[in-house]
């Protein structure tokens, strides 16, 4: 049960004198129930690889299996397979357009073909997981603040539970509290529900304190796909791809470049904090 | 799936005609178009096609580009041509059941195809060597005068270009709203035209809350950077003749010239 892609290229314009290799045989495995960060810098091909997996963009070659079926498969339902992988867009509140918060999460639900009370069940359920105030519901979603959008548009896909919820950036252009929230939103559903979850940023930090796998894009093609640890041992080949090493792998190369026998391998604060300190206690 | 739409239809290229002034250019569309409608016989016919194949040889665009704009026409130009044909009173040629075809009627349904295909070619030729900035901003000069009637001009052009400016930003908008909604399960295709355009909602009212979005937004940043309209305004590639265009003004009258006297004297 995983989410695998074959071989898969995407062109774009393929046959014209524009055509660009956005994907470039692509082979990667998503397991059932893992944090996954996919990140790559601006036009490496993250957001086009993420489309692919719920059907949104279909390969100019190559396979994709969910579940043990090819989803190009003629017989293949995409709108099931929709509702089984979820898909975050870049500002999803852009997509906003009920008369009501309530209504507009209870779309998806309700194009799943769901009875009423169950569709109210899900939207009050996922409202709830992103922390929503109940109170707000019957608000029209273009009064809210932008967190707040963000936050609706969030639950209008979790409320279809999708076993794979895919997000692409969905921190982006949030203060740092915004930020903070969604995502220990993301991971505390994650653990309580078991989902796959894909998380699609360039912000090494978010994936380095979330994720359990990293897969990282270049240019189309996949560089790393590894733990956090693994992966952020290779920081100078990093920069070289335009992306960067949380700050405390820098702060702990630097440690030990000054001569204190620290382990690099922390990628979060904590982690950084404890080694420090066990360090200290040692001496 | 909405990428591939190409807009304005410019075709990049090193000639002649693409450096001309757009004023330049309008002009000899309207010459073009005025000649088009004057000429009634063979030897007009003839100097325009060759005034009009030395043109497209000129320009360096595919001529496959030019006859592109034909096929959205194909239909209008068959039934103009049979109602010309049938419906012409004047020498009888041959007649069957309750349809005749006259001598007039064989001239002016090929009279009729002839400018409207013309008509087409000539006019994608301006569009295909300007780029639609250029086409506005030459728009603007030409009708300058107009200001003194109290015309807006300057803002006419300027909405102009800003709307050419955000067709595309609106196409790939949709795009990705499309496909939001769809991964919410939405359905844009099947179903008759009531439900169809039920199911554009989810699609229609994000994209006109992103349009007022963004239109608000580039007011705020035309402001910010002291946009006043037109009075006292600058450019920063101002329109100016040069002899290539002085030379291509002498040529259109030249050929305007020709075609009045084929007219008067044939």
């Amino acid at each position: 049960m995983a989410l695998e892609l074959r071989d898969i290229t995407y062109k774009y314009s393929a046959g014209t004198a524009y055509e660009i290799t956005a994907l470039d045989h692509i082979n990667v495995t998503f397991p059932d129930g893992e944090f996954i960060g996919i990140i790559g810098h601006t036009g490496s091909g993250k957001s086009t690889l993420v489309q692919h997996l719920n059907g949104l963009i279909k390969a100019t070659s190559g396979e994709i299996i969910y579940n043990g079926q090819n989803i190009y498969d003629p017989n293949y339902s995409m709108k099931e397979l929709r509702t089984q992988v979820g898909m975050v867009f870049q500002y999803p509140e852009h997509q906003l357009f009920e008369t009501t918060v309530y209504d507009d999460v209870a779309f998806g639900p309700k194009n799943q073909g769901l009875d009423d009370k169950d569709v109210a069940l899900r939207t009050y359920e996922a409202l709830e997981a992103v922390g929503f105030p109940q109170e707000l519901c019957d608000v029209s979603p273009f009064e809210l603040s932008g967190g707040q959008k963000r936050r609706v548009a969030i639950a209008g896909v979790m409320a279809m539970k999708p076993a794979v919820l895919i997000l692409d950036e969905p921190t982006a252009g949030l203060d740092p509290m915004g930020r903070d929230e969604i995502l220990n939103m993301l991971k505390e559903t994650h653990e309580r529900t078991g989902n796959t979850v894909i998380l699609v940023s360039h912000s090494m930090e978010d994936v380095a304190n979330y994720a359990d796998r990293i897969v990282v894009i270049d240019k189309g093609q996949i560089k790393y796909n590894d733990t956090p640890k693994k992966v952020f041992q290779h920081y100078k080949d990093l920069e070289a791809m335009g992306l960067a090493a949380p700050q405390v792998t820098y702060f702990m190369n630097d440690l030990k470049k000054a001569g204190m026998p620290v382990s690099t391998d922390a990628t979060t604060v904590q982690e950084a904090r404890d080694e420090i300190l066990k360090l200290m206690g040692r001496k | 799936m909405l990428r591939d739409i190409t807009l304005g239809q410019y075709y990049p290229a090193d000639s002649l005609l693409h450096k001309l002034d757009p004023r330049v250019k309008l002009f000899g569309t309207m010459i073009y178009i005025i000649s088009l409608f004057l000429f009634d016989n063979l030897w007009g016919i003839l100097w325009i096609t060759l005034s009009l194949v030395a043109v497209i040889r000129m320009s360096k665009v595919p001529f496959s580009f030019m006859i592109r704009g034909l096929r959205s026409i194909v239909i209008l130009l068959l039934v103009a041509g049979v109602f010309n044909l049938f419906l012409t009173p004047g020498e009888k040629l041959a007649s069957f059941w309750i349809l005749t075809i006259t001598k007039e009627g064989v001239k002016n349904a090929t009279l009729m195809t002839i400018r409207m295909v013309y008509l087409i070619i000539g006019t994608s030729i301006m569009t295909l060597t300007t780029t639609p900035n250029q086409l506005t901003d030459g728009l603007e000069k030409s009708l300058h005068g107009l200001t003194k009637l109290n015309v807006p001009v300057h803002e006419i052009a300027m909405m102009m270009s800003i709307a050419l400016r955000f067709i595309p930003i609106l196409i790939e908008e949709t795009d990705k709203i499309m496909k939001a909604q769809m991964a919410r399960g939405a359905d844009f295709e099947s179903g008759n035209i009531f439900q169809k355009a039920k199911n554009m909602v989810p699609l229609l009212v994000p994209l006109f809350v992103s349009a007022f979005r963004r239109a608000y937004d580039l007011a705020q940043a035309m402001e910010a950077r002291c946009y006043h309209g037109g009075e006292g305004r600058t450019k920063m590639k101002p329109l100016q003749y040069v002899s290539r265009d002085r030379n291509a003004y002498l040529l259109i009258l030249a050929f305007f010239v020709i075609v009045i006297v084929l007219k008067v004297v044939f």
